[in-house]
């Protein structure tokens, strides 16, 4: 019975021993390290943000960082650090809901055509081809013109057209892994297609996927901030990285915190995905032979 | 043929080739010395991680820099070790030319054959180009390629398997160099194409006087085409000599065993001679003689003490201490079937 | 030693006249061009029957089509026309819950160590999902014949936890074997199980499955190139050249006298150990045709040294010759010489 309970433990000590390899890993810690703290702010700003971040302060109108406001005030007297901390939990969100749909909806239609081929595939294909000539951003904005600005719109735009690229990919993994083996051994062992695709091939084919999905939530916020910036995306007042910058745009000269903190904050939490989707990338490559 | 009267023109002595960090060293290679004379083919046998490759490349020192080689390469008495890149380089594709596995990789598959051929003439000779188109034609027809003029103008992908290596050696051949190494140039063939090869290969070292280090893991390849064996096992050498002898009268508990699990002379459908385990890891070798783990006459000393590559005939060299023990065992073996 | 092949019986498998063809994809200029679309034969009309306990050895050059009739056979690939028999009952269009009742009793072992298992599950999600798909076992059940099937294959204890790239690629055969196995079939289709594997670990797997052969009274297809482990182990041996059986018989005959001249090039070119048997001509000259463009008449005659104006004409067919069957015009004169 002993030998029964051993498999569970063998892959808690492959979980360990894995995560060990990726904390050894500078570029790993640093990115951890930038997304927990990023997760923490979005999870919890009515704890860690210093000030209300739509109160109105006019007596503080247009200061410069200070020890009181060290990412200084916007043209309202709002504390521009307790506005971009609370807008992690707006584009943080909106890292998670404008990919994670894209994924599931991508990651199954691209196992099935990659698994089954033929005439889906080509059709598959044809849609892609029509999908990929339009410009990313310019149909996303189209999307959302019709259906009208807002958050939720935005997830279904996007969702829309980023789904292709998981599909591709997916396609692509699985195809590559159906040339294996052990897929042609689960046919002659009887297996059903679904179970050969996802107990057997799509496993095999999560690494690439994982990886794209963290450089894709970095640019889910770019995407995000960008639409809120033009409006299209989070509305004002809520805080968001987007719109902040859109509101600091007409005192770059004046005030250039109020544009230059909540850009930072796009940087430094896209830099975080990246850097753990790279080292990812590295840690997940299957081992040698 | 009078043997005394073939010059060595390879010595290699000692090579010693390592990868990894300098405190805990992955050894390849280890302590391995033998000669080659001209026109001679010395085949070097061995299974997977044996250092059967890694021997051939440390020749033309295309190991570096990731691997580190130590001991004496003589080459026409000139040590190729300490040479540089530069130096190396003038060798490398003139006098000692190299052929692989897979032919296909390493060939440009932009360029024509025809184009291929020339460039190495023109890197190794100084012949113009009308003479070199000329020598190239030459060329592919001394590997056999039939109407070689026609096919001067085609591209590696529009060739057979068999028909790039012929290609590959034609290439290895325009520089006319005195010592080819061939790593594993048969295996990604067929048999019948594997024999062509192998003939060929044959043909223009005795024609051409030319050197061959022939690397397999085939023992039938050894003993219808190389005039010298010396068998490898973990990165050493455990036993050489004339092939004849090796194959007819193996003395290394190894080669015996290797000899033996190959079906021939034996009750069909009967089980075959195998050796237990599987071939050892490069960072798990013993301080002592290699195939320790798997020997059937191993003793306590053989972990330890590393056994001597010893003569024990003309041009024979075994490096086991359990040499009778090992002939006793294995005849018994035999008796038994 | 030898069972006896029990040719009386009523044959387990019965492969008639079985045609597999490919069609290559055409390219978009060749569909504006009007260019026909490429065909590759890999099978032209197999005619064959596998007797039960027997081991069918199957040998034959790369792109030959003895892997595509394992996979036929298996059920992976689907016949262009022919039928395949199991116990008298067409296979070919089998589905769903008949399908998998085949599979069940017939199954397949492949010949590379390190794609044909999931990277991603353990030796036992791997031999337990087989188990409980198929309901073979319940409950405590499954756990036990895991582990029979471990020691069946000789995997020592613990293995069952452990992720394939923490085994040797003997061993990693052995779990392909135990996979199989694990479905308690009556017949076996090896793929090149070996051929991957180094020398002194084929035996090893060979031995396993001579001997389960016999205590489980199997039923083995032995796809393979290797002539002398395929002479060892098989009781009939079918030589295929370009997807057609050229000549098949008992293995002790049609290794001693070959009749077909193909079959006897093969084995001329085969590597042989004895060094006293080394010619300087190859055995066979040319390459295989291309099976997008097989030869009229027989499709042997380009390489064959005894061709005649009848061989270019008229397909030869597999007639009785001997002990067994061979598909040449002249197979009297050139194998009774």
């Amino acid at each position: 019975m002993s030998m029964v309970l051993q498999s569970p433990v063998r892959k808690m000590g492959r979980v360990s021993a894995f995560l060990g390899r990726a904390f050894s890993r500078p570029s790993f810690v640093i990115g951890f390290a930038i997304l927990a703290l990023s997760i923490a702010l979005a999870l919890f700003p009515q704890f860690l943000a210093p000030y209300d971040p739509l109160a109105f302060d006019l007596g503080a109108i247009q200061q410069g960082p200070s020890l009181a406001h060290p990412f200084g005030t916007d043209n309202f007297g709002r504390d521009v650090l307790s506005r971009v901390i609370w807008a992690y939990r707006v584009d943080m969100q909106m890292a998670f809901f404008a990919t994670i749909f894209a994924l599931v909806i991508g990651v199954t239609v691209g196992a099935f055509v990659g698994y089954y081929g033929g005439i889906a595939d080509t059709i598959f294909g044809r849609c892609v081809d029509a999908i990929i000539t339009f410009p990313f951003l310019v149909l996303v904005i189209a999307i959302v013109a019709v259906l009208g600005p807002g958050l939720v719109n935005m997830y279904v735009a996007i969702t829309a057209v980023n789904w292709v690229y998981y599909a591709r990919l997916t396609r692509a993994e699985i195809m590559a892994q159906k040339a294996n083996d052990y897929a042609a051994a689960g046919r002659v062992l009887g297996y059903s297609d679904r179970r050969i695709i996802f107990r057997h091939l799509l496993p095999n084919a999560t690494s690439p996927i994982i990886v794209y999905w963290m450089t894709d939530m970095a640019l889910a916020i770019l995407l995000g901030s960008s639409l809120g910036y033009l409006g299209l995306g989070a509305q004002p007042p809520a805080a968001e990285w987007g719109v902040l910058i859109a509101e600091g745009r007409n005192f770059l000269l004046t005030a250039w915190w109020m544009s230059l903190m909540p850009g930072i904050a796009i940087v430094l939490t896209g830099l975080g995905f990246s850097l753990v989707g790279d080292a990812l990338a590295d840690l997940l490559r299957p081992k040698g032979r | 043929m009078n043997e005394i009267e073939k010059e060595t023109v390879l010595d290699v002595r000692r090579l010693r080739t390592e990868f990894g960090l300098a405190e805990r060293p992955l050894v390849a290679v280890d302590d391995v010395s033998f000669q080659v004379k001209a026109g001679e083919i010395l085949g070097l046998v061995g299974e997977s991680g044996s250092g059967k490759s890694i021997t051939l490349r440390s020749i033309l020192g295309i190991v570096r820099p990731r691997g580190r080689v130590h001991g004496e390469i003589l080459w026409k008495g000139r040590d190729l070790v300490p040479l540089g890149e530069a130096a190396l380089r003038r060798v490398r594709g003139r006098e000692i030319a190299m052929i692989f596995q897979e032919p296909m990789s390493s060939l440009n598959p932009l360029l024509t054959v025809g184009l291929q051929i020339s460039e190495n003439l023109a890197a190794h000779t100084d012949l113009d180009a009308k003479a070199r188109k000329a020598r190239a034609i030459e060329l592919m027809d001394m590997v056999g390629i039939p109407a070689a003029r026609d096919r001067l103008s085609d591209y590696p992908h529009e060739f057979s398997g068999g028909m790039r290596q012929r290609v590959m050696i034609a290439i290895a051949l325009a520089s006319n160099p005195k010592l080819l190494l061939a790593d594993e140039p048969t295996t990604a063939l067929d048999v019948t194409i594997q024999d062509q090869i192998l003939r060929l290969i044959q043909a223009l070292s005795r024609d051409l006087g030319m050197a061959v280090i022939l690397v397999t893991h085939d023992m039938g390849v050894v003993a219808g085409t190389c005039d010298r064996v010396a068998v490898m096992y973990g990165g050493r050498l455990c036993e050489t000599g004339p092939t004849a002898d090796v194959i007819g009268d193996a003395r290394h508990p190894y080669s015996l065993g290797l000899l033996r699990s190959i079906p021939r002379n034996v009750a069909p459908r009967t089980p075959l001679y195998s050796i237990p385990g599987a071939p050892p890891s490069l960072d798990a070798l013993p301080a002592g003689c290699a195939f320790t783990a798997r020997c059937p006459v191993a003793g306590p000393e053989c972990r330890d003490v590393r056994p001597r590559l010893d003569s024990t005939g003309p041009q024979r060299q075994v490096a086991c201490h359990h040499r009778e023990q090992a002939l006793v065992h294995f005849s018994a073996q035999e008796a038994a079937q | 030693m030898i069972a006896p092949s029990p040719l009386a019986a009523s044959p387990l498998l019965s492969i008639h006249d079985l045609v597999m063809r490919f069609e290559k994809p055409r390219s978009l200029s060749d569909t504006l061009a009007g260019r026909p679309r490429q065909v590759v034969s890999a099978l032209n009309g197999v005619d064959l029957d596998v007797m039960p306990a027997e081991t069918l050895g199957i040998v034959g050059e790369s792109g030959c089509g003895k892997s595509t009739l394992a996979r036929c056979i298996a059920g992976l690939n689907r016949p262009t026309s022919g039928d395949i028999r199991f116990k008298g009952e067409s296979v070919i269009d089998l589905r769903g819950a008949r399908r998998r009742d085949y599979n069940k009793r017939v199954q397949m072992m492949f010949q590379d160590p390190y794609t044909s298992l999931n990277p991603r599950m353990t030796v036992r999600d791997t031999l337990r999902e087989a188990i409980t798909v198929h309901r073979m076992r319940e409950g405590g059940g499954i756990d036990r014949r895991v582990d029979e099937l471990l020691d069946l294959v000789r995997l020592p204890d613990g293995a069952a936890d452990k992720y394939p790239h923490e085994f040797s690629g003997g061993q990693r055969q052995r779990i392909g074997i135990a996979r199989a196995l694990s479905l308690e079939p009556t017949c076996l289709v090896a793929d090149e199980l070996v051929s991957a594997l180094d020398v002194s670990v084929q035996a090893q797997v060979v031995n396993l499955l001579l001997e389960l052969q016999d205590d489980l009274g199997l039923t083995v297809l032995f796809v393979a190139h290797d002539l002398r482990l395929v002479r060892h182990v098989s009781h009939r041996v079918a030589v295929i050249y370009l997807g057609a059986i050229v000549e098949i018989g008992p293995s002790e005959t049609l290794f001693a006298r070959p009749m077909h001249p193909y079959s006897q090039a093969l084995l001329a070119a085969a590597p042989s150990l004895d060094p006293t048997s080394r010619r300087r001509a190859p055995a066979l000259s040319g390459e295989l045709p291309s099976p997008l463009d097989i030869p009229p008449g027989c499709p042997f005659h380009v390489r064959c040294p005894h061709a005649t104006a009848l061989c270019r004409r008229e397909k030869p067919t597999l007639r009785p010759v001997g002990h067994g069957m061979t598909a040449c015009h002249f197979a009297e004169t050139i194998g009774g010489a």
